[in-house]
């Protein structure tokens, strides 16, 4: 069945099982390494996208229910060169250690910065509190999400 | 890939390279770079060959010509930031900028055989091997220029690789060898830089991974994307014990996209084009297949003490005769015993390697700890040559010490075998992180120990009950889980069993008489490496108690330590958490408990001193743990942000396992299944983590990734004990085992 998407701008009508999930079709349609399998039940956020707005896991959710939503992903967050400010202070503080949680972070935190571009120490953390990270880098994430707060006011 | 038909010399001048020491036995086949389709790019600028001797510089340093310089490792990128660290060691050494260097990682096909990346040994292992290698390539090269221009050596300036002689000569590295080759050993006995001249060794050298990251560029085993690559899932039984009754294969046959079922005994899989295909085939494989299975015996409730019912004769690690009676005459004495539960490594991303096998020829693409481990023990589970075998090591989801990765990399390697020449991805899912990777072992430690009347403490006696924290393959096919459920299984001989197990639980300090006995317990889940190995629960053990004994003695935990310690650097990293955390000022108020802890990490690597806050909240019967305040000391630090990443981290992982972790299970199996039925801390939770370093530039570089461990989880009950009164011994520590 055809299922038309848009994705970081770009619309597409692709050929899928209606009820493939969002999360295999970015990554194997769209050849997308942002949103990542975790735990195929909803439950740690690793393979969330931007979709109206909305920092939604896609792993469950079939593409069908995604059409015409206005999808981003972290690979649409960049402006040519120019990086995207939180993609900035997740780089400036080091938000990482292995890694593989960082797009559930991105997409949580911009979720929030743009509903709320001036969150408070605990709107933050609440934000996150969905994405599971077993590096321990929680503190880094709220930091670099603070920080981008604090130098910039769009998202 | 063809062999390269050439002489060392054509070969130099046909890649243009420039090489110190190398040799030239090219692979014949499982190259990397073929296809376009390969999405993660290896650094191009040197072709590949294979690891020969590791006395020779090219096995950890290689230059090019377009004036690069590139790293070889054996350890893997685990997250720890060892690729910055790495190669950092080796442009000090060089005196180039880092932004010419690359690292290549654990690769058969390449690298130097380095076992596992384990025991916070990389920097002091790999990082050595590195140095030498840098310094010898260095002195070699300034060697060479001047004899070239007839000056001194130490009348020669090195700045990023451009080499300047005292009469304005002036050349580059990669000028110098011109083409032509040198074979140069690696004698361990050039200088090394002093420490004061360090310009690259002891910055903070952001990593430049996490740009990527933040893009979404192909980073992970999991973005790996071959040509033709077909997707595979494993059907793991419910249960350790579980055997087939029955399944029927062809319904999940005519599934859309199903390429091929495989049965092989009790081990089933299914490959598909697309890998939701391959899911749903899994999941209807799921429900036509019925096992049965033994149940297990010992639950959790009967588990401590069936330690003490069916352990073997107790190993006498360490002894000290008379020392029950030296505890029995002492002015004070203690006893307390201790447990943790078994703890889960949990990694976010579920394990995933690819495979092919293509004319008795296997590859095999894997987030292992350890590419020649696999390697061999792939060998044996084909019984296939390592030489027909290239493991390539590549990011993984967060790994801890031996999760499912080397499994993963089995069974990719057995559905490959199944279904030949397509490279084929084979992704675990949560379930079959959760439920098959080996934990964390249960453990059961009792501590006596008496003091004097000058708060001593003169005598110490620890009894350790644990299962194995090692069981990593080494070369035995049957330490895969899905070798031993094959219609010809391999069988699991446990063996290693001390390994870990005891690991800390020697006290550092100054005490004269200890006995150490290690009872080996086979318990009911499947245990190996997991972080700091037995030193979590033992730190958690020993330095709970010395806070129980400060307390006994009336001293203060801090003074109570220091009275106890000769190493200097022990007492210092205590003094320095003092001053940081404003400890002799800290505010007693009801609401707030206090704890400490220290440990140095296997009596030999990293020292690492933490101070827990917790508030108290009487009226709701619960905590929260507010903040973690820590300093480390190892040594000469190659990277201070990196070594705070890394310590953070690892307070923040092991207050989740000390506040909220233990793996659920009951006579049919396990019961922590997903991040539900196994929750670990997140970020609304997550206290304030705040890492000071004690930098000795002049010492050797300790390793440092597991430090901070066991002492989190003693601070926190000892912070737990300050507020409340309740002393907690058997972890986790939640607000319903405290007496309020």
């Amino acid at each position: 069945m055809a299922i038309k998407l848009k994705v970081n701008g770009v619309s597409l009508t692709i050929e899928a099982d209606p009820e493939e999930p969002l999360l295999y079709i970015l990554r194997e349609e769209f050849g997308f390494n942002g949103a990542k399998f975790g735990c195929g039940l909803q439950q740690c956020g690793t393979c969330m996208v931007l979709a109206d707005g909305e920092a939604l896991a896609t792993c469950v959710q079939p593409c069908q229910n995604f059409e015409g939503m206005e999808i981003i992903t972290i690979e649409g967050l960049s402006e040519g060169d120019k990086s995207h400010p939180l993609q900035e202070t997740f780089y400036s503080e080091q938000a990482a250690q292995c890694g593989y949680c960082v797009n559930g972070m991105l997409i949580a935190a911009l979720a929030l910065l743009r509903k709320n571009p001036k969150p408070n120490d605990e709107e933050i953390r609440l934000s996150l509190d969905k994405v599971i990270c077993r590096c321990g880098t929680h503190s880094r994430f709220i930091s670099a999400v603070k920080k981008a707060a604090d130098q910039n006011s769009r998202f | 890939m063809e062999p390269l038909k050439t002489n060392r010399r054509g070969f130099i001048k046909a890649t243009g390279q420039l090489l110190i020491g190398f040799n030239l036995f090219p692979l014949t086949f499982c190259g990397t770079k073929e296809g376009d389709g390969y999405a993660i790019s290896p650094y191009q600028g040197i072709p590949e060959r294979p690891h020969v001797d590791r006395s020779l510089i090219d096995s950890w340093i290689r230059l090019d010509a377009e004036g690069h310089v590139t790293i070889l490792t054996g350890k893997q990128e685990l997250g720890q930031g060892i690729r910055t660290a790495l190669m950092q060691i080796a442009a000090e050494e060089l005196d180039v900028n880092m932004d010419i260097c690359h690292i290549i990682n654990g690769d058969t096909g390449q690298t130097a055989n380095e076992g596992y990346t384990a025991g916070s040994n990389s920097v002091e292992g790999s990082g050595k091997a590195i140095r030498e290698a840098a310094a010898e390539a260095r002195e070699f090269l300034v060697k060479k220029a001047a004899s070239d221009w007839g000056t001194k050596v130490n009348e020669i300036n090195v700045q990023n690789g451009i080499i300047y002689g005292p009469n304005d000569q002036k050349t580059s590295y990669w000028e110098l060898v011109d083409g032509n080759f040198y074979e140069a050993k690696v004698s361990g006995k050039a200088k090394e830089k002093e420490p004061k001249d360090h310009q690259i060794v002891g910055k903070a050298i952001p990593r430049e991974d996490i740009k990527n990251l933040v893009k979404g560029v192909a980073h992970f085993v999991h973005d790996l994307r071959l040509p033709g690559m077909v997707h595979a899932r494993v059907l793991h039984p419910p249960s350790y014990s579980s055997q087939i009754i029955k399944t029927d294969l062809s319904s999940v046959n005519e599934m859309p996209g199903v390429l091929k079922v495989i049965q092989n005994g009790n081990f089933l899989a299914v490959i598909a084009t697309r890998e939701y295909q391959a899911v749903k085939a899994w999941q209807k494989l799921r429900e036509v297949t019925d096992w049965e299975a033994k149940n297990i015996n010992i639950l959790p409730e009967q588990l401590f003490d069936d330690m003490i019912k069916s352990s073997e004769k107790a190993e006498l690690i360490e002894d000290s005769p008379g020392i029950t009676q030296q505890i029995r005459q002492s002015l004070q004495k203690l006893k307390s015993t201790y447990m943790r539960p078994y703890h889960m490594h949990g990694s976010t991303g579920p394990s995933c390697a690819l495979a092919k096998w293509e004319n008795n020829q296997l590859t095999v693409w894997s987030p292992t700890q350890g590419v020649y481990p696999l390697q061999v023990t792939l060998a044996d589970l084909f019984d296939l040559e390592t030489e027909n075998i290239r493991c390539i090591g590549m990011p993984g989801s967060g790994c801890y010490g031996h999760n499912g990765a080397d499994d993963v990399s089995a069974e990719a390697a057995l559905v490959a075998k199944a279904y030949p020449k397509a490279p084929v991805r084979l992704q675990w899912m949560r379930e079959d992180e959760h439920m098959w990777e080996p934990y964390g072992s249960a453990m059961r430690i009792e501590l006596e120990a008496g003091i004097d009347q000058e708060g001593l403490v003169t005598a110490w006696d620890t009894q350790i009950w644990s299962d194995t924290h090692s069981t990593r393959p080494r070369g035995d096919a049957g330490h895969y889980i899905s070798a031993r459920h094959l219609e010809e299984p391999f069988e699991f001989k446990k063996g290693n069993f001390s390994g870990g197990a005891y690991r800390n639980a020697t006290p550092l300090y100054n005490i004269s008489s200890k006995r150490l006995r290690l009872y080996n317990y086979d318990g009911p889940l499947r245990t190996s490496a997991l972080r700091g190995l037995g030193a979590y629960g033992n730190i958690f053990a020993l330095e709970s108690f010395m806070d129980e004994m400060a307390n006994l003695a009336a001293v203060d935990p801090l003074e109570f330590r220091k009275n106890n310690l000769d190493d200097p650097r022990a007492i210092a990293v205590l003094d320095r958490l003092a001053k940081e955390s404003n400890y002799h000022n800290r505010i007693q108020q009801s609401n707030t408990g206090y704890g400490l802890a220290f440990a140095k990490y296997k009596n030999s690597a990293a020292y690492f001193a933490v101070l827990a806050e917790v508030e108290i909240n009487q009226e709701n019967k619960s905590f929260h743990l507010q903040k973690l305040t820590g300093v480390i000391d190892a040594g000469q630090c190659i990277n201070p942000d990196g070594l705070i990443n890394q310590t953070e981290g690892g307070m923040i992982q092991s207050a989740s396992w000390t506040l909220l972790e233990e793996v659920k299970y009951d006579e049919k199996g396990v019961l922590s299944k997903d991040w539900i039925t196994y929750p670990i801390l997140r970020s609304k939770e997550t206290p304030e983590v705040i890492v000071h370093i004690i930098n000795r530039p002049e010492e050797k570089p300790l390793g440092a990734g597991e430090a901070a461990q066991g002492p989190v989880a003693a601070a926190i009950a000892n912070a737990v004990f300050d507020g409340t009164g309740t002393r907690v011994r058997d972890l986790p520590i939640k607000a319903e085992k405290i007496d309020w």
